[in-house]
C-alpha cells in the first residue's frame, strides 16, 4: 500500500472510477432513469462551472481531504481509524462552543483558537480507543465505530441542552461570532479551510517522505515486529501517536466545517464524511498529494449527486454505493497484485 | 406496588424484544469469526435486511419479509466474502465498504419506492405468539413466552449453533479454519469454501436481525435505522467469548441496557434521553475493556488465507 506510485498504481484507480461511473449510468438506465440527464446534472453540478467547482466541489472536498489525510497518517502506522465521524463531531462541538464566545476578537486570533480546541477535541475523542488498544488490546476499529454513535448522541444533547441557541426552540447552537468565521474567496462560498487542507497535505508529504519520523511510522505500519527488533522504535508509542493525531485532524475538519460552512452546531452536520474519506485515502494510495486530487474527485461526485437529485430525481445517497464499489474494486485490484501482509489484523 | 411489577414485567419484555436482533446478528458473527473472518459488513446486511423485510412484508406479508431479508443479508455477505475471503483483501476495509454501500443502496431504494419524504410506512408485522399457560406466569411470562416467533428462533439457534460448532465435523473444520488456516488446509479442510459459507450464513442471520427490527420491534423502516446495532453485535461476540451461550447472555444484557430508556421515559425523570441513547455504546466499550485479556480470539481472525 505504500510503494512508490508506478503506472499500474495510477491507472488502476482511474479505470475503477471510470468503470464505476459507467456502472452507475447503466444501473440508472435499468432503473428507468435517463442516464444522460443524470450524468449531465452530475457534471454541471460539480465541475461544469467555476461557481459549481469553487462553491460546491471544493467546499465539499475540504473536510474529505482533511479527514483522509488523518486516515492515511494512522494507516501508515498500521492503525485503522474508521471512527473519524465521531472525531469530526467532537471537533465541531469544540469549535462551535468556543466560536460562539469570540465576539470582538480579532479573526487572526479567533480562527486559530477554534482550530486548536477542535484539534484537541478530536484528539481527546481518540484517547479512549488508544488506551483500550494499548492497555487491553481492544481492536481500535470497533471502539472508534462505537464512539461515533456516542458523539452523535452528545451533539444531540448539546444542541438541546448546554449549547442550544438562545430562544431555545431549534435544536442547534447560536451562530458563531463573525470573528471565528473563515474568510471566503470573494464571490464564492469557498473558505480558508481548503488552504488548511492543502498545507496539511504538503506537511504530511514532507513528513512521510523526508523525515526520520515518517520513516519510523512506515516501519511500524508495515513491519511492527521488525521495527521493534531494531530497538530504536517504540512501536506502540508511534502507532498510538499516529492514531491520536489522525483524530485531531478529523477534529480540525469539524472546525473548518463549522467555521466555513455551517456557522453553528447542529445534528447531521456530517453526511458521512468520515466514511467517504476512507475511499478518498485508499484511492490515493495514502499519498498526501494524491489525496487532494481524490478528495476533489469525491467532493465533485457528492456535490454532483445533489444536482442529480434536484434535476433528475435520483436519490443522492446513491453515491455511497459508487464509493463502496470503488473501494471494493480497489481491494480486488490490489489483492490480485500482492498478497499484502495483514498489518491491521490481529488483536481482539 | 402492582404498578412496579407491571413496569418491571414491561421492562423485561422490552429487554428481550430489543435483544433479539442483537442476538441473531451476534450469533451469525460468531459463526463467521469462529471461521476466522471478522465481518463489519453485518451492519450493512442488517440494514439491507430491514429494508427487504419492509418491502417484502408489504408485498406478501411478514413471512415474505423474513425471506427477503434473509436473501438480502446473505447477498451482501457473499459480496464481502468474494472480496475478503477469495481475494484475501483487508476484512475491516471491505466490511466498512459493504456497510457504506448498504447505506447508499437502502437509502436510494427507499426513496425511489416511497418518495423523498419517506411517508410513514405501515407494514404487516409479526404478532407475539403466546405460549399457553406459561405466558401467564407473573413477571417473566410476557418476557419469555409472549414474543414473536423470531425471538424463539433466535433463542433456539443458540444451542443449535453450539452443537454445530463443538459437536460436528463441519464445526470442527470451521474452527480449525479460524485458528490456523494453514493447519486446517494441511488437514484437508477447504478453508475458503468453509469461510465463505460461514460468512454467508452470518450475513443471512444479520439480514434476519434487520427483519426483526422492522417486523417485531419498530414496525417501519427508516434510513440508517440499524444505528450501529451490527457493530454492537460484534462487540457482543467479544463479550460472549465467541461462544453461543456467552453471546446470549451478552445480548440480553444489551437488550436490558437499551430497554432502560423506556423505563426512565415512562417514569418521567429529568435525565436527558440522549444519555440513554449513549448507554449501549458506552457499556459496549466498558465491556470490551473488561473482557479482553481474559478471552482469546480465534488465532487467525482477520487474516486471509495465503495463496498456496
Amino acid at each position: 500500500m505504500n510503494a512508490r506510485p508506478g503506472r499500474g498504481r495510477v491507472v488502476a484507480p482511474l479505470l475503477i472510477v471510470a468503470a464505476s461511473l459507467a456502472g452507475l449510468a447503466g444501473v440508472l438506465a435499468i432503473a428507468g432513469y435517463d442516464p444522460v440527464l443524470a450524468l449531465g446534472a452530475l457534471w454541471r453540478g460539480s465541475l461544469g462551472s467555476f461557481d459549481a467547482f469553487a462553491s460546491g466541489t471544493l467546499v465539499r472536498a475540504t473536510p474529505l481531504i482533511l479527514i483522509a489525510l488523518g486516515f492515511a497518517l494512522a494507516l501508515r502506522g498500521g492503525m485503522l481509524n474508521i471512527g473519524a465521524e465521531g472525531q469530526f463531531l467532537a471537533g465541531a462541538m469544540a469549535a462551535a462552543w468556543l466560536g460562539v464566545h469570540l465576539a470582538g476578537w480579532p479573526s487572526l486570533l479567533a480562527i486559530p483558537a477554534t482550530w486548536v480546541v477542535a484539534f484537541a477535541a478530536g484528539l481527546i475523542w481518540v484517547v479512549v480507543p488508544v488506551v483500550l488498544r494499548v492497555r487491553y488490546g481492544v481492536l481500535e476499529v470497533i471502539s472508534t465505530l462505537l464512539l461515533n454513535f456516542v458523539a452523535e448522541a452528545l451533539v444531540s444533547f448539546m444542541v438541546q441542552g448546554p449549547l442550544q441557541e438562545r430562544s431555545g426552540i431549534y435544536p442547534q447552537s447560536d451562530p458563531i461570532a463573525d470573528a471565528a468565521r473563515l474568510p471566503l474567496l470573494p464571490g464564492t462560498r469557498l473558505h480558508l479551510g481548503i488552504v488548511l487542507a492543502i498545507l496539511l497535505a504538503a506537511a504530511l508529504w514532507f513528513y512521510f517522505s523526508r523525515t526520520l519520523g515518517g520513516f519510523r511510522l512506515l516501519a511500524v505500519g508495515t513491519g511492527p515486529r521488525a521495527a521493534a527488533i531494531t530497538g530504536r522504535i517504540d512501536v506502540t508509542r508511534t502507532a498510538a501517536l499516529a492514531l491520536l493525531v489522525s483524530g485531531g485532524i478529523a477534529g480540525l475538519a469539524g472546525a473548518a466545517e463549522v467555521g466555513g460552512v455551517a456557522y453553528a452546531l447542529y445534528p447531521n452536520l456530517s453526511p458521512g464524511y468520515g466514511f467517504t474519506a476512507i475511499a478518498v485515502a485508499l484511492l490515493a494510495r495514502l499519498h498526501p498529494g494524491a489525496i487532494i486530487v481524490t478528495g476533489v474527485l469525491f467532493g465533485a461526485l457528492e456535490t454532483g449527486a445533489g444536482a442529480m437529485q434536484r434535476d433528475a430525481g435520483i436519490p443522492a445517497v446513491i453515491v455511497y454505493v459508487v464509493e463502496a464499489v470503488i473501494i471494493l474494486a480497489l481491494l480486488l485490484a490490489d489483492a490480485r497484485r500482492t498478497a499484502r501482509s495483514p498489518a491491521v489484523a490481529g488483536a481482539a | 406496588m402492582t404498578d412496579g411489577i407491571e413496569l418491571l414485567a414491561g421492562f423485561l419484555a422490552a429487554a428481550v424484544r430489543v435483544a433479539t436482533p442483537l442476538l441473531l446478528a451476534a450469533t451469525g458473527e460468531t459463526i463467521s469469526e469462529r471461521g476466522g473472518v471478522i465481518n463489519l459488513g453485518i451492519e450493512g446486511s442488517m440494514l439491507a435486511g430491514a429494508l427487504a423485510a419492509a418491502i417484502g412484508s408489504s408485498a406478501g406479508g411478514p413471512w415474505s419479509g423474513l425471506a427477503a431479508a434473509l436473501i438480502a443479508g446473505a447477498t451482501l455477505a457473499a459480496v464481502f466474502a468474494l472480496v475478503s475471503v477469495h481475494a484475501g483483501a483487508d476484512q475491516i476495509i471491505a466490511g466498512t465498504a459493504i456497510t457504506l454501500g448498504a447505506v447508499g443502496l437502502t437509502g436510494a431504494v427507499y426513496r425511489a419506492y416511497y418518495g423523498t419524504a419517506g411517508a410513514g410506512l405501515s407494514i404487516p408485522t409479526l404478532a407475539p405468539v403466546e405460549v399457553p399457560v406459561l405466558a401467564e406466569i407473573p413477571l417473566l411470562g410476557a418476557a419469555l413466552f409472549a414474543q414473536p416467533l423470531t425471538t424463539y428462533f433466535a433463542v433456539a439457534l443458540v444451542p443449535a449453533t453450539w452443537w454445530y460448532l463443538f459437536r460436528t465435523r463441519g464445526g470442527l473444520a470451521l474452527r480449525a479454519a479460524g485458528e490456523s488456516a494453514d493447519g486446517a488446509r494441511a488437514a484437508g479442510v477447504r478453508v475458503r469454501a468453509t469461510r465463505t459459507l460461514a460468512v454467508v450464513a452470518g450475513g443471512a442471520l444479520a439480514g434476519l436481525a434487520g427483519a426483526t427490527l422492522v417486523l417485531a420491534q419498530v414496525g417501519t423502516f427508516s434510513e440508517r435505522m440499524t444505528a450501529g446495532r451490527g457493530f454492537i453485535a460484534i462487540a457482543i461476540v467479544v463479550l460472549g467469548r465467541w461462544h453461543p451461550g456467552g453471546v446470549l447472555v451478552a445480548a440480553l444484557f444489551f437488550g436490558a441496557a437499551t430497554a432502560l430508556q423506556f423505563v426512565f421515559q415512562a417514569s418521567g425523570t429529568a435525565v436527558p434521553y440522549q444519555l440513554f441513547l449513549m448507554l449501549p455504546y458506552v457499556l459496549a466499550l466498558l465491556g470490551l475493556a473488561g473482557a479482553v485479556g481474559r478471552v482469546r480470539a480465534p488465532r487467525d481472525l482477520g487474516r486471509p488465507e495465503r495463496a498456496s
